[in-house]
């Protein structure tokens, strides 16, 4: 297969970046789209040109690191796939395939297609996690769980941070991550004794870091790879308010 | 607790509040100007008068005031945040369909019935609060109070692109409440993933309640008067 690629190039965070066209020979159809850039940067690197700089590392579809925005869609055009888990038959022969990078005023452009997503890590630091030492795996039968908030929680536990969301909201917004974190702990028993401290800062550290506000367009939960449904961002709000009353 | 409108969701629940708070006060609205379908005038007009003078709908009628000065104050602070928030956009953009037109579209469509508003506002609401308007009575002469009916009949009988204004605000008005009927419910955090659907739901009944209530009014007087 061959195809016309329109590649983001960006030296640094500072430079000013430009869409550059390439012609790429010979591809297969069951490439993979990171084996596909793969492919393609060895035909740069043989002519003695700079690769492009793309972020990779499971190639699984569970690290969350592959985030490229693919003819307009983040991860491109299959629902619920990263972009590692896209293959180049879905493309058509001579197709012109636009990659660019995530964007977002809280995700700077490292190099070319790669961004910094830290702004999900200083999210986490800010409470994302539970504080208690909780020393080895408990018999499972010690904490009772309804089923129902066993399966939203392990549904919203499936967010891989790749950040997609933010990339397809038309606001920049995190809020659909923030959701599926606060609402991972929320439901379950163990997460429930912090709950009001994490809502509370998790917001305050994704506004302090320029993501935008939610105007629940959805874009997020049909572009999400792991199909995080916008409910817990309903659940979110509530978590929030509630804890704001509580302040 | 009142650092929460410091807070971007804090601002959306002003959103939120602020909208369910005018989506009521659009069906009193409707409620009252079906009205004037009834008989020639003196439904309409007693309604009218009651909704002026009633004790309880002088003090809604600032918090009224208050409910749309947040309401657009906030969406443009908010818009102007989310704006920030991608300050280099993306050279193509494909969807999957899940977003709606409306749902990505919401200050635009907010903005032209804001521009309606104002209209509207110097149309009916400005003369008959400060303005002269003829007087009428009823009951043999007990009751007397401003004769609105004629200024509303005249305004629709005799300029038709009024008509065509009104009935495109309504409609623009039905797709704004499609979308911002569930989304306050969502920003109040009752939505589930059962919910979703149902809110949906309701938020298109509601916004064709509205939306066909308020062409109705428009089109009758440009057909049968």
């Amino acid at each position: 297969m061959n195809f016309k690629l329109k590649i983001w190039r960006q030296a640094n965070a500072k430079a000013k970046g430009k869409f550059e066209t390439y012609d790429l020979k010979d591809a297969s159809p069951e490439m993979s789209f990171l084996e596909m850039l793969d492919y393609f940067n060895s035909t740069q690197i043989v002519q003695g040109k700079e690769p492009i700089v793309f972020e990779h590392d499971c190639r699984e579809g569970i690290c969350g690191c592959c985030g490229l925005y693919i003819n307009g869609r983040p991860h491109g055009l299959m629902n619920r796939t990263t972009t590692c888990e896209l293959h180049m038959r879905e493309f058509n022969d001579g197709e012109t395939i636009t990659i660019e990078p995530w964007r977002s005023a809280a995700f700077p452009v490292i190099k070319d297609l790669m961004i910094d997503r830290n702004a999900f890590d200083k999210i986490m630091q800010a409470g994302g996690y539970i504080t208690i030492n909780t020393g080895a795996a408990q018999d499972a039968n010690t904490t009772p769980i309804p089923k129902a908030n066993a399966d939203d929680a392990f549904d919203a536990a499936s967010c891989i941070g790749c950040g997609a969301c933010v990339a397809a909201c038309k606001n920049s917004s995190a809020m659909l991550f923030i959701a599926a974190k606060v609402s991972q702990l929320a439901l379950v028993p163990q997460g429930k004794a912090e709950a009001k401290e994490r809502v509370s800062r998790m917001v305050a550290k994704m506004d302090e870091l320029g993501f935008g506000s939610c105007t629940n367009t959805r874009a997020c939960e049909g572009e999400c790879p792991k199909g995080i449904s916008i409910s817990h961002i309903a659940r979110l709000n509530r978590e929030f308010w509630v804890a704001k009353l509580n302040d | 607790m009142g650092s929460i409108f410091s807070t971007s969701i804090g601002k959306k629940l002003v959103m939120s509040i602020s909208g369910l708070f005018l989506l009521t006060f659009l069906l009193v609205h409707l409620t009252v100007n079906l009205m004037l379908l009834v008989d020639n005038g003196e439904t309409f007009n007693k309604a009218a008068h009651f909704m002026a003078t009633n004790p309880v709908i002088k003090i809604v009628e600032p918090l009224l005031a208050f409910g749309f000065i947040f309401h657009i104050l906030f969406s443009g602070y908010l818009y102007i945040r989310n704006l920030r928030a991608r300050p280099i956009g993306y050279a193509v953009s494909a969807s999957d369909g899940t977003s709606t037109w409306t749902s990505k579209n919401m200050l635009i469509l907010g903005s032209t019935i804001l521009a309606f508003l104002i209209l509207h506002i110097a149309n009916f609401f400005w003369k008959m609060r400060f303005g002269e308007v003829p007087t009428i009575s009823y009951d043999n002469g007990i009751t007397v109070m401003q004769d609105a009916y004629p200024l509303v009949s005249g305004l629709f009988i005799d300029y038709w692109w009024y008509d065509v204004i009104y009935i495109v605000a309504a409609v623009l008005l039905g797709l704004h409440l499609s979308h911002g009927f569930w989304s306050a419910f969502q920003t109040l955090g009752w939505n589930n993933q059962k919910w979703i659907s149902r809110l949906s739901t309701i938020a298109y009944i509601f916004a064709a309640v509205i939306a066909s209530g308020f062409t109705i009014i428009p089109l009758y007087f440009l057909i049968f008067k």
